[in-house]
This record gives C-alpha cells, sequence and structure tokens, in this order.
C-alpha cells in the first residue's frame, strides 16, 4: 500500500484546488466548510472571552466598577449564550469533527455535503439574529430564560431565542449527517469496533442532538409565542406555570451538556493514544461508555430542580440517575490514565491540553458530585461553586479538548507546524490561569457567594480579585496560542502527512488533503495499532514500518 | 511542564488539607441550624473520597508521564496491555458503590430539611423585585425576618412577580420563590444573632440587593420585639412610625432620602415641591399625590423612571400611609413649615 508521507502545500490539495471567495461560500467540501466553522466559532469564542473579561473587571470591586447593573446583566447573559450556543455546542463536532470524521472514516465527503452547507449558514443566521439581539437591546435574562422574568422583561428576547432556534437547527442537521456518515461511509473492514474513539464520540453527540435539540426548539417557539400573543404556558399570570419551562429547557439543556463533552471525550481518546504511542486501554469499555452518557443523559435533568418544588421522590430519582452517568465517565478517565502506562509519552503541545483535560475534568467531574447529592445541593446550586464546576467540565473539558484537538489536527488542515516552545508556553499558562480563576470560586461558592450577582458582600472581594486576575492569566495564554497558530500559517515548516505517528486514516494522506481526501484508498486497520508506524527523518514525520519491524525505532 | 504541574497538585493538596483542617473549614460558613451539622458531614465525606480519587488520578498521570516518558534510551513496552475486563469492572464498581452511599445519604438529609416539624411557628414569605417581605400571624410586616432561637419555623412563600429564592448560607438551606403558587421551607435556629440572606435565583437589575436578614432572637426575646414591633402607630409620633415603615415596607429599596438616584424618585424635598411628569405635565407633590402614587404607582409616572413599582393597595393600611405621608413630609427641606403645618391638618382630617 502507498501511503504519502509528505506535504503538498505546494501541490494539489483541498486549499488549492480552487480560488476565490465563491469557491469558499458555494464549497460542498467538509474540509472547506470545517474551516469556515472553525474561523467563525473561534471569532465566536474571542467574542464570549472578551464578554468575560468585561465580567471580571467589573467584579474586581464589590460595588460598581466600570459598568452599570443592566450591562453586567446583559454581559453575563451574552457570554454565556455565545460561548455555549455559538462556540461550545458547535466547536468539536461542527469545526473538527466536520474536518476530521470522513478522512476518519476513509471517505471523499460527508454523506449529505449540501446539507452540510446548510448546516453551516444556519449557524451563521442563527449568530447573526443574536448579534441583531445584542444592538437592538441586549438580552439581561441568562443564558437559561428563564420564565416569567423572559417573558416580562423589555429586551430582545424574541430575536435572541429565536437565533437560537435557528442555531438549534444546525446542530440537528450536523447531527443527522453525521450518524448517517458513519452508518453508510464506513469501510467494509471497519467494523463498530474498529471505529476510532472520536467517532465514537461525534456518534453518541449526534444521537442527543437529533433527539434533545428538538425539544428546545419547542421550548423557545412557546416562549416566543407566549411573548408575542400573549398565549399563556409559563407566566403565572396568564394562567401558566413557570416551573415547566425549567423542565422543558433542561430536557434539552442537560443533555447539550454532553453534547458538549462526549467530542471533547473523542479528542482526549485520540491524544491519549497517539502521544503516549501506544493502544488506547480498555477500547470497548471507552466506546460504550459514551453511548452509555448519552443515553443516561436523557434522564437527569431534573438535577436543576431540586430546590424548585417538584416531588422528594422526583429528586431522588433525578439525584441516583445523575450518580450514575458519573460512573462512564470515570471509566473513561481510568482507561485514559492506564493508556500511559508502559507507553512512551510524549509531551507535545496536544499531549499538555490532555494532561490539562484530565486535571481540570477530573476537578470537574468530582465537584459535580456535590452537586448530585440533594443536601449538599440545596447549598451550593445557584453559588459560584455550580459556576466554578461547570466552568470546570465546560472549559477545562471541552474547551481544552478543543484546543488541545486544534493543536493536533492544525498540521493536517492547515499543512504547517507550528513553534512548539512557544505552543506549549501558552498550554501553560491557560492551565494555571484557568485554575486561578475558577479555584477561588469553589471557595466562595460554598460560603453563599450567589452567582450573577452584580454587587457583593466586602468579604468575598479577595476571591473576586484573584479570580480576575487569573481571568487575565488566562487571557494571555490564549493570545500566545493564537500567535502560534497564526505566525505558522506564515511561517512554519511545511507538515509531514503523519508528524505524530498516529495510525487513524486521517494522516494516511497529504497535509493538507488533496480535495477528493485521499489519492489511493486506505485500508483501515486497527485505529491505535500504532506501533506499526516510525519516525523516519527524511521525510520528518511517521511512515508505514516494513512488515515485521512492528515497534522498531530510528 | 510536568514539573508544573506536579507543584500544581502538591500546592492543591496542601490548600485542599489546610482547607478542611481549620475549624468547619474555609469553604463552608458558620453553622447555626439543626440540619447545618449533617449537610457538613455529607459535605466532608464527598471531599475527602474527591480528594483521594483526584490525588489518585493525578498522581498516577504524573508517575506514568514521568517514568514512561519519551527520552533516549527509553524503550516502550513490546506489548503493553490493551484491555483489563477484571480491573476495568473494579474501576467502575467501586465508583458506583461510593456514590450511591452519596445519593442515599443526600436524600436522608434533604428529608429532613424538606419536613418541617408539627409544631412550626409560621411566617409567610413575599418575594418581590427586589425585596423581601415577612408577613407574621398578627399581620405584622417587616423586611428582616425575626425569628426566636430554638424553634422550628416554618415559611410559606410566593412571589409578587418573577422567581426568586431564597437563600440562608448559615442555615444551609434554598428554595426557590414562585409566582402563583406556593413554596416551603424550614428551619430551626441554633444560634443567635444576624445571618444574612441572599436572594439566590436571578431576577433583574437589583438582584444582588436583594438582601436581608434573619435576626434570631433570645428566648423570650422574639415575644417582645413582635409586640414592640406591632405596636408601631400607636406608640410612636406619625413621622417615626413613617420613618419605620420606610424602612420595613420596601420603599427604602427603590427611594433614597438624601437626594441620591435609585430606581425610583428620592423623597427628600419632595413633598411640596414641582414634580415632572412623563409627557411633561406638572404636579405639586402633596399628600393626595403621594397617596395615589402608593395605591396607584402607574397613574403618574416621574419624567426618567420607569414604571416598575407595584400597588400597595391592600397592602398596607390607611393609618400606615398617612405616617409615610408624615415622614415624607418631614424630608421636604425649606418647604416644612408651610406644608407642615398643611399636612398635619390633612392628615388628621383624613383620619
Amino acid at each position: 500500500m502507498a501511503v504519502p508521507v509528505g506535504n503538498a502545500l505546494f501541490g494539489d490539495n483541498y486549499l488549492s484546488h480552487a480560488k476565490g471567495w465563491k469557491s469558499w461560500l458555494f464549497t460542498l467540501d467538509h474540509k472547506r466548510i470545517g474551516v469556515m466553522y472553525l474561523v467563525s466559532i473561534l471569532a465566536s469564542f474571542l467574542l464570549g472571552g472578551v464578554f468575560a473579561l468585561l465580567i471580571r473587571m467589573e467584579l474586581w470591586t464589590p460595588q460598581r466598577t466600570i459598568m452599570d447593573a443592566n450591562t453586567y446583566n446583559q454581559m453575563f447573559t451574552l457570554h454565556g449564550a455565545a460561548m455555549i450556543f455559538l462556540f461550545i455546542i458547535p466547536g468539536i463536532p461542527a469545526a473538527l469533527g466536520n474536518f476530521v470524521l470522513p478522512l476518519m472514516l476513509g471517505a471523499k465527503d460527508v454523506a449529505f455535503p449540501r446539507l452540510n452547507l446548510l448546516s453551516y449558514y444556519l449557524w451563521v443566521a442563527g449568530a447573526v439574529l443574536a448579534l441583531v439581539s445584542i444592538v437592538t437591546g441586549a438580552v439581561d435574562t441568562g443564558w437559561t430564560f428563564y420564565t416569567p422574568y423572559s417573558t416580562t422583561t423589555n429586551t430582545s428576547v424574541i430575536s435572541m431565542t429565536l437565533g437560537a432556534f435557528i442555531l438549534g437547527f444546525s446542530s440537528i442537521f450536523t447531527g443527522l449527517n453525521f450518524i448517517v456518515s458513519i452508518h453508510k461511509l464506513r469501510p467494509p473492514t471497519m467494523t463498530w469496533f474498529k471505529m476510532p474513539l472520536f467517532l465514537w464520540g461525534l456518534y453518541g453527540t449526534a444521537i442527543i442532538q437529533i433527539l434533545a435539540t428538538p425539544v428546545l426548539g419547542i421550548t423557545l417557539l412557546l416562549l416566543i409565542a407566549e411573548r408575542a400573543l400573549g398565549v399563556g404556558i409559563f407566566d403565572p399570570a396568564l394562567g401558566g406555570d413557570p416551573v415547566l419551562f425549567q423542565h422543558f429547557f433542561w430536557f434539552y439543556s442537560h443533555p447539550a451538556v454532553y453534547i458538549m463533552i462526549l467530542p471533547a471525550m473523542g479528542v482526549i481518546s485520540e491524544l491519549v493514544s497517539t502521544f503516549s504511542h501506544r493502544h488506547i486501554f480498555g477500547y470497548r469499555f471507552i466506546a460504550m461508555s459514551s453511548i452509555a452518557i448519552a443515553v443516561i443523559s436523557f434522564l437527569v435533568w431534573g438535577h436543576h430542580m431540586f430546590v424548585s418544588g417538584q416531588s422528594n421522590l422526583a429528586s431522588l430519582i433525578f439525584s441516583i440517575l445523575t450518580f450514575l452517568v458519573a460512573i462512564p465517565s470515570a471509566v473513561k478517565v481510568f482507561n485514559w490514565v492506564a493508556t500511559m502506562y508502559k507507553g512512551e509519552v510524549e509531551l507535545a503541545t496536544p499531549m499538555l491540553y490532555a494532561l490539562s483535560f484530565l486535571f481540570l475534568f477530573g476537578i470537574g467531574g468530582l465537584t459535580g458530585l456535590f452537586l448530585g447529592a440533594l443536601a449538599t445541593d440545596v447549598h451550593l446550586t445557584d453559588t459560584y461553586f455550580v459556576v466554578a464546576h461547570f466552568h470546570y467540565t465546560m472549559f477545562g473539558g471541552t474547551a481544552i479538548a478543543f484546543f488541545g484537538g486544534l493543536f493536533y489536527w492544525w498540521p493536517k488542515i492547515t499543512g504547517r507546524m507550528y513553534r512548539e516552545a512557544w505552543a506549549k508556553l501558552g498550554a501553560f499558562l491557560i492551565f494555571i490561569g484557568f485554575n486561578t480563576t475558577f479555584l477561588a470560586q469553589f471557595i466562595m461558592g460554598a460560603q453563599g457567594m450567589p452567582r450573577r450577582y452584580y454587587n457583593y458582600l466586602p468579604e468575598f472581594a479577595p476571591y473576586h480579585k484573584v479570580s480576575t486576575i487569573g481571568a487575565f492569566i488566562l487571557a494571555i495564554g490564549f493570545v500566545i496560542a493564537a500567535g502560534v497558530l497564526l505566525h505558522s500559517l506564515f511561517a512554519g515548516e511545511p507538515a509531514p502527512a503523519n508528524p505524530w505517528g498516529a495510525a487513524t486514516l486521517e494522516w494516511q494522506t497529504t497535509s493538507p488533503p488533496p480535495h477528493d481526501n485521499f489519492e489511493t484508498q486506505p485500508i483501515p486497520g486497527d485505529p491505535y495499532d500504532v506501533d506499526r508506524w516510525v519516525f523516519d527523518r527524511e521525510a520528518g514525520g511517521y511512515v508505514l514500518a516494513p512488515s515485521g519491524a512492528a515497534g522498531g525505532r530510528v | 511542564m510536568a514539573f508544573g504541574f506536579l507543584a500544581a497538585v502538591a500546592a492543591g493538596g496542601i490548600v485542599m488539607v489546610g482547607l478542611l483542617l481549620t475549624e468547619n473549614g474555609v469553604m463552608l460558613p458558620p453553622q447555626a441550624s439543626s440540619v447545618a451539622p449533617a449537610v457538613d458531614s455529607l459535605f466532608k465525606f464527598i471531599f475527602w473520597i474527591s480528594a483521594f480519587f483526584f490525588l489518585l488520578i493525578v498522581g498516577l498521570m504524573l508517575a506514568f508521564v514521568i517514568r514512561f516518558r519519551k527520552r533516549p534510551g527509553h524503550q516502550k513496552a513490546a506489548h503493553p496491555p490493551t484491555h483489563n475486563t477484571l480491573l476495568e469492572l473494579t474501576w467502575s464498581g467501586i465508583p458506583l458503590i461510593l456514590v450511591m452511599i452519596m445519593g442515599v445519604w443526600g436524600f436522608k438529609v434533604f428529608l429532613d430539611i424538606n419536613t418541617p416539624p408539627a409544631n412550626a411557628y409560621e411566617v409567610q414569605v413575599t418575594g418581590q423585585k427586589w425585596k423581601w417581605l415577612f408577613t407574621y400571624p398578627n399581620g405584622y410586616v417587616d423586611e428582616v425576618l425575626h425569628v426566636p432561637v430554638d424553634q422550628p419555623v416554618r415559611l410559606v412563600m410566593t412571589s409578587e412577580d418573577v422567581i426568586h429564592s431564597f437563600f440562608v448560607p448559615a442555615f444551609r438551606i434554598k428554595r426557590d420563590v414562585v409566582p402563583g403558587r406556593y413554596t416551603k421551607l424550614w428551619f430551626r435556629a441554633t444560634k443567635t444573632g444576624k445571618f444574612q440572606v441572599f436572594c439566590a435565583e436571578y431576577c433583574g437589575t437589583s438582584h444582588s440587593d436583594m438582601l436581608t436578614f434573619v435576626e434570631v432572637h433570645e428566648p423570650g426575646g422574639f415575644e417582645r420585639w413582635l409586640e414592640a414591633a406591632s405596636n408601631l402607630l400607636n406608640t410612636l409620633p406619625p413621622a417615626e412610625a413613617g420613618r419605620r415603615l420606610y424602612q420595613s415596607r420596601g420603599c427604602s429599596q427603590c427611594h433614597s432620602v438624601d437626594g441620591s438616584g435609585g430606581i425610583g424618585p428620592t423623597f427628600q424635598k419632595l413633598f411640596g415641591h414641582e414634580v415632572v411628569l412623563k409627557g411633561g405635565a406638572r404636579t405639586t407633590a402633596d399628600e393626595n399625590y403621594i397617596r395615589e402614587s402608593i395605591l396607584e404607582p402607574m397613574a403618574k409616572i416621574v419624567a426618567g423612571f420607569e414604571p416598575v413599582m407595584p400597588t400597595y393597595k391592600g397592602r398596607l393600611k390607611d393609618q400606615e400611609i398617612t405616617a409615610l405621608v408624615a415622614y415624607i413630609k418631614s424630608l421636604s427641606g425649606e418647604a416644612q413649615p408651610e406644608g407642615g403645618q398643611q399636612g398635619g391638618n390633612h392628615g388628621s382630617t383624613g383620619r
């Protein structure tokens, strides 16, 4: 089998295949759509990040620092909405997944390329509507839109929720596309248990996207109907039930947490195996735990309502189910750690993000136990403890995995290598900055500091100051990481086909891949049989070892 | 980098131990209710289990990174293990048992938090943007929750507008306060003193100012306080009674008395002065204007303010409104002699 070893930057590749802006805007190439998603999603991340810095600056003092209360309330709403709907939910599946999934399958494209492009434009439309609502009267409801506050506030709730509604369709179509692609485009020799774990993660995610997102859509439509037409559904003044909204909302939004984390777990499985230079440990347990998480995630939404007045019995059931969902997550973590055992651990930039993930997601997961237990949740819910917990899972988990994946697949996407030393410095500052920002929030939360507070009691000021300093360290880390990637675009060394020694199929084509992905159809084997790949000094990357030389080194 | 992680873990471990070795830890506020010790025991149980597993995972991770890191001379194992079903079942099973213990323990304490004893003293709680009102069995209303120590108190809560949440960190209790229904909460305070109350569910502009206290009285002290507070209007001059009502009935949340800005117009130099209304009309703030503004807040909106004040119809007695008018009158500055004279007459005829 002829496996390309080199770089196609100066030959024919998907970037050079067609020229002009039209060739991008009307492209059906999953790689280009992935790149467009990537650029848009990173822009959203920047926007959400700027909101976060403004929030942290305001909280530097217990009273007014730089903005008034209404502006602050809009800031945290927009920070949450931008980060969740525009960055974290689509981040890994739509940007990285779009690029990598067909390559990992050895396919030319996703199953429905036109639908894929439509998903992207729906994302753009939803994002634009959300931005319009910022200009016309920034929403101040929190990203959760709880009624009856959201039906009575005089801000642009309708355009914001309509934006989220449209974004939901983008998500549904992407999920649909991925499920069909995995079922129909898998090569005959790639059985379910020969599939890379990133695809298992995307598959589990897609199931949730298709089944849960419509509920959010319906809920947001009902909200719009109530606001625009005065139909009483959630507002008690109109005969509605405000807690009903919370049930509907979390029926989607809790599974959505797993839409965010499952693909991240898939990325980490790839990174840990590749950079330990050995087979993943416990493949089947990791794969099945993705599906277990997807299924159980539908049955835990009530844990957001332990103090909302639902019955004790309902609370007990939701609490126990919540603890159950912790088990498959724990299994994955143990398996990732075991994968490093007796391997050859290479501390490249993506691996640093993976190790960060294990550390941060460990804290995020374990602090979830305090919130799953009913008695402690009563005290901790709606405090900074919750804020810190979900940032450890969503940022420390999903976003860190996203950036790990970005640094991992960057050479494949762009055909360029980046400066390792600077990239590592960025990863390190992000790790330090993140912990500084959010560890302090656990302490003040447990002491009782409620979330979404503009003014706060002076006794919490030291914790807020530490947190704000951490946010700026974090920002510096991201500026360095962004600088490293931008620099590589212009001055990076050309990337080899397989710079890391991974065995999944996307590394068996040139970097960047040609328009049709592969010159010759690759033959899938065990996606974690990395021993067949050896470093070749001449190629600057890994090449297939002559048979019989497994595990050999140069 | 590996050493950076190592340092972070070591620092984290030391901080963790430090946090819990101090009296009741820096993580949890003082305990002041009957359920607080049980909640804290569970908190500490989960904390130590979590600390153990966290240090295990990160410790192993670092050990493997250091022991098996890529370096000259290090040869990876030819066939490292790819799975071990027994081991994997073990590390699924042990956490499962531990979290089930947490689940059942949490439920047991939760039932205590949610089940009031039969003899509880009942106080009605009303949440509204952005204040708390506590109505006692005799009809007296206050902005601070006064309770006796060592006696179960049951709160029956509802909201006038959006969802709020009644949160007392020192008591380890919290419950949403929902419009259109009653939610219930109970506690038995075990210490006297003042304890912070927060609104924990986001409710708009001044959400973070929706604060008050629980004041826990000595045995006998609560009854004496309620007796004196309830007889406000009979024992104090009207302006002084009005000042107390201004504090206790929520006026102070939005209306200042020193001329500073707020959600509503200041009361300083209001009485007897001209007021510009939305739309440009002018009127003079006299007794009837103030009375109307309290009972029909939407009738005349002062220019530059949002129409957000709720009506006090049915919530303030005539005598109380008169006292409030007397108080506002006393704040009117140089207009006082003339206005005070007139107001006094009007006030008495009004009664």
